[in-house]
């Protein structure tokens, strides 16, 4: 009789960090290619449409595509930062949506409202990013210090709390969009008024690549350093790994809780800064992509790496954008695109369970009695 | 060994996975080779390709599903290929989508819903040589025009049904997003109830929602309580009328002839045919006549919106009316909002002897009065 079992690996061989991804990523390809077959259509020729789709002939020197994927990636960089910040510490916010929402909100609503209420404020790109930006990042920090307080005077769970909190900032986008945000000149449909041109981020090569993914990489920068260099970041992990030794150490639990989801919600309000300031240059329906919840699966495959998550984001919105492609040229439906996105994360996040743990066989021999 | 034995394995599926690619890939350039042969001998426009994006999956029965139909209406047709993309949401994916339609080559790409109007505006400025087509929206370019259905005929020739039917004198209405859109199909309604049966009253309830099986059930059923005995709605899934049929009341449908899924509690339904736009606007795109900068709103005379089957329970009374009615709308002898027309705090919207011109149309946002209920004002 054999048996499989699981034996944490008290010292993983340094090579695990990478064979165990690519061998989960191989057999993705190899399960979601069976699933293609049975729709009819050829695997080989699926990739390689996606991989058109996400990065197209960039070995040429076109880099459409790329660029396309660049955007997709950004807000995934920055909602990323934001949840790993958090789940560093085992704080769970789940609000990076919401978060997200209330800072595309709060720039909208200083793009839209300031230059008419405060015309002496100079109209150009460098004061009104900032205060767009300072806005997005204030919106989204005290809308993640509700879950944060309750949960340090009252110990209420931060997981449901900043999960409802995202249904309330999306609705209440909603109402400003359909209602008394609404275009003046838009006939009565939903949808803000265009941004004055002069709060647009700028835009790099042609393409919708815009300054919100240098601001991705910055909040890389920023986490990394936070987290890997600085007194409060040894606190925060303190608290996440070992929260006893922690507090026998004299670590504030209360003041931690308060500093990284200011932090988080702030880096997730610049995420929404960076849709509506880069991309749609309006308030309007799609703002709230599931980028926030997206974020939760990018910082665990990033294994809350700062670095990792830039990565990360970049490979799932090639697998996003790409996966456009199945629809587009191979004329799939929907939900295979879907199935084969989720066949790759389920194979990608499962597989990392073999790099902590080593199978072991065990054969049990049933020994005939002499 | 271990690791030997993995590796065998993974190398055994991969060559598995290539050689039933292999396969595949005979066929399918069997199946491009016909389509592409006019191609290769010099006739290069002969083929037309059309490309659809789509917000939600065909699956829907409802708005999305209706444009299907006129996908598969122009598919059939000599000479054109298309192509779909379903389930895009609405946001900054739209833009990318549409682009790449643009760049695989298409001649016609048509956008089908509300929030891909900037995006569409914005690919067609880069791709002068492809006509855009955009679907409920406002703006244009030359090589986008614009195009709707005046929903709010068949809606009214429904309300009439409605008014006829209901015995309550309570009619329900389970109503999408305050848009002047589904404020219009709301105020048609009403009218045509009350050209009927002035003793009735439409009551709204707002779910904010297009496509949400649950809240839409939920409202249907809130009316319902209230006492309607007659639901109609603007979302694209079939709950309200699955709702009132299980409290025995009836259904006013919407998008497309639900009957088969709902049964004979449906009275009617206002319905779009996108084949009776698609088909001539891909032939004229083909002929080279078609004005790329159109703004297109066509009522009954032209086939795009009409009125699904009638239940058994509607009378030949009613059914001769609404007939009538219908023919008058289509001969251009009666549209809904000419005047008098009261909205609900008794002020006169429309004088006698004048109607509201499409601007008006397009941005209405007051209650007719006989409507019971409010429109969110933030």
């Amino acid at each position: 009789m054999i048996r499989l079992r699981l034996e944490r690996r008290l010292d993983p061989p340094g090579y695990l960090s990478w064979v165990v991804p690519v061998v989960s990523v191989v057999l993705a390809l190899v399960a979601s290619g069976l699933l293609l077959l049975a729709f009819g259509a050829n695997p080989i020729e699926t990739y390689a449409a996606m991989w058109d789709g996400a990065f197209g002939d960039i070995f040429g020197g076109e880099f459409y595509s790329v660029s396309e994927t660049l955007v997709r990636a950004t807000p995934l960089i920055l909602t990323g930062l934001a949840v790993a910040v958090a789940f560093k510490m085992k704080f769970w916010n789940i609000g990076a949506e919401g978060q997200l929402v209330m800072g595309g909100i709060a720039a909208s609503g200083v793009a839209l409202f300031l230059p008419e209420a405060a015309p002496g404020i100079p109209q150009n790109l460098v004061v009104y990013g900032l205060l767009m930006g300072g806005a997005a990042i204030l919106a989204g920090a005290l809308w993640a210090l509700i879950p944060a307080l309750l949960k340090a005077y009252l110990n209420v769970s931060e997981i449901i709390v900043t999960l409802m909190l995202n249904y309330i900032a999306i609705l209440w986008y909603s109402q400003l969009f359909t209602t008394s945000w609404k275009d003046p000149a838009g006939f009565g449909f939903p949808g803000s008024a265009l941004f004055p041109e002069y709060t647009w981020l700028p835009r790099f090569f042609n393409t919708r690549v815009n300054l919100a993914i240098f601001i991705g990489l910055l909040a890389a920068v920023f986490v990394w350093v936070l987290l890997s260099k600085t007194r409060a970041g040894y606190e925060i992990r303190l608290l996440g790994d070992n929260p006893e030794a922690a507090r026998f150490a004299g670590v504030s639990m209360f003041r931690n809780i308060i500093l990284v989801m200011l932090v988080s919600g702030g880096l997730a309000g610049l995420a929404g800064m960076g849709e509506v300031a880069g991309i749609s240059h309006k308030l309007q329906q799609g703002l709230s992509a599931n980028n926030g919840f997206t974020a939760i699966i990018v910082a665990w495959v990033a294994k809350l790496q700062p670095w990792a998550i830039v990565l990360v984001s970049i490979l799932l919105a090639a697998v996003f954008v790409g996966g456009d492609q199945i629809q587009m040229t191979m004329g799939l439906p929907a939900s295979v695109a879907q199935v084969v996105q989720g066949i790759m994360l389920f194979f990608v996040l499962g597989g990392d369970i073999f790099s902590r743990y080593r199978i072991r066989v065990v054969r049990q021999h049933v020994e005939a009695p002499a | 060994m271990r690791t030997g034995r993995l590796s065998a394995l993974l190398l055994a599926l991969l060559l598995a996975v290539a050689a039933c690619g292999g396969d595949t890939a005979t066929t399918t350039v069997a199946g491009t080779d016909d389509t592409q042969a006019p191609t290769d001998t010099g006739a290069t426009d002969e083929i037309t390709k059309v490309a659809f994006v789509y917000v939600a999956p065909i699956g829907d029965l409802g708005w999305t599903y209706s444009h299907e139909q006129g996908r598969l209406a122009v598919e059939a047709l000599d000479g054109v290929e298309t192509t779909f993309i379903e389930n895009v949401e609405e946001g900054p994916d739209a833009e990318r989508v549409i682009r790449e339609f643009a760049q695989a080559g298409n001649d016609i790409i048509i956008t089908t819903s509300f929030g891909y109007m900037d995006p569409t505006l914005a690919v067609a400025g880069e791709f002068p040589d492809v006509q855009f087509v955009h679907i409920s929206g406002f703006k244009n370019a030359p090589n986008m025009s614009n195009v709707f259905g005046r929903m709010y005929q068949p809606r009214y020739l429904t309300g009439m049904i409605a008014g006829a039917q209901t015995e309550s004198n309570i009619i329900g209405y389970v109503a999408a997003f305050p848009i002047p859109e589904v404020i219009r199909g709301i105020n048609a309604f009403t009218l045509g109830v009350q050209a009927v049966n002035p003793d009735a009253e439409v009551r709204v309830v707002w779910t904010n929602t297009w496509f949400g099986p649950p809240e839409e059930k939920e409202a249907a059923e809130a009316l319902l309580d209230a006492g309607a005995d007659v639901i109609a709605q603007h979302q694209d899934t079939t709950e309200p009328q699955k709702a009132a049929a299980d409290r025995g009341g009836y259904s006013v449908g919407y998008n497309t002839d639900s009957r088969s899924f709902v049964g004979d509690s449906l009275l009617s339904a206002p319905i779009w045919d996108w084949a009776a736009k698609y088909v001539p606007l891909v032939e004229e795109v083909r002929a080279g006549t078609y004005d790329g900068d159109e703004s297109f709103w066509g009522g009954l005379e032209t086939g795009l919106v009409d009125l699904a089957s009638y239940g058994p329970s509607v009378t030949q009374e009613t059914i001769d009316l609404v007939e009538a009615k219908k023919a008058e709308m289509i001969a251009g002898d009666f549209d809904p909002f000419c005047g008098p027309i009261v909205d609900q705090a008794g002020v006169e919207q429309v004088a006698e002897g004048t109607c509201m011109d499409d601007g008006a149309m397009l941005g209405m946002f007051f209650f007719v009065q006989g409507v019971v209920g409010e429109i969110p004002e933030g």
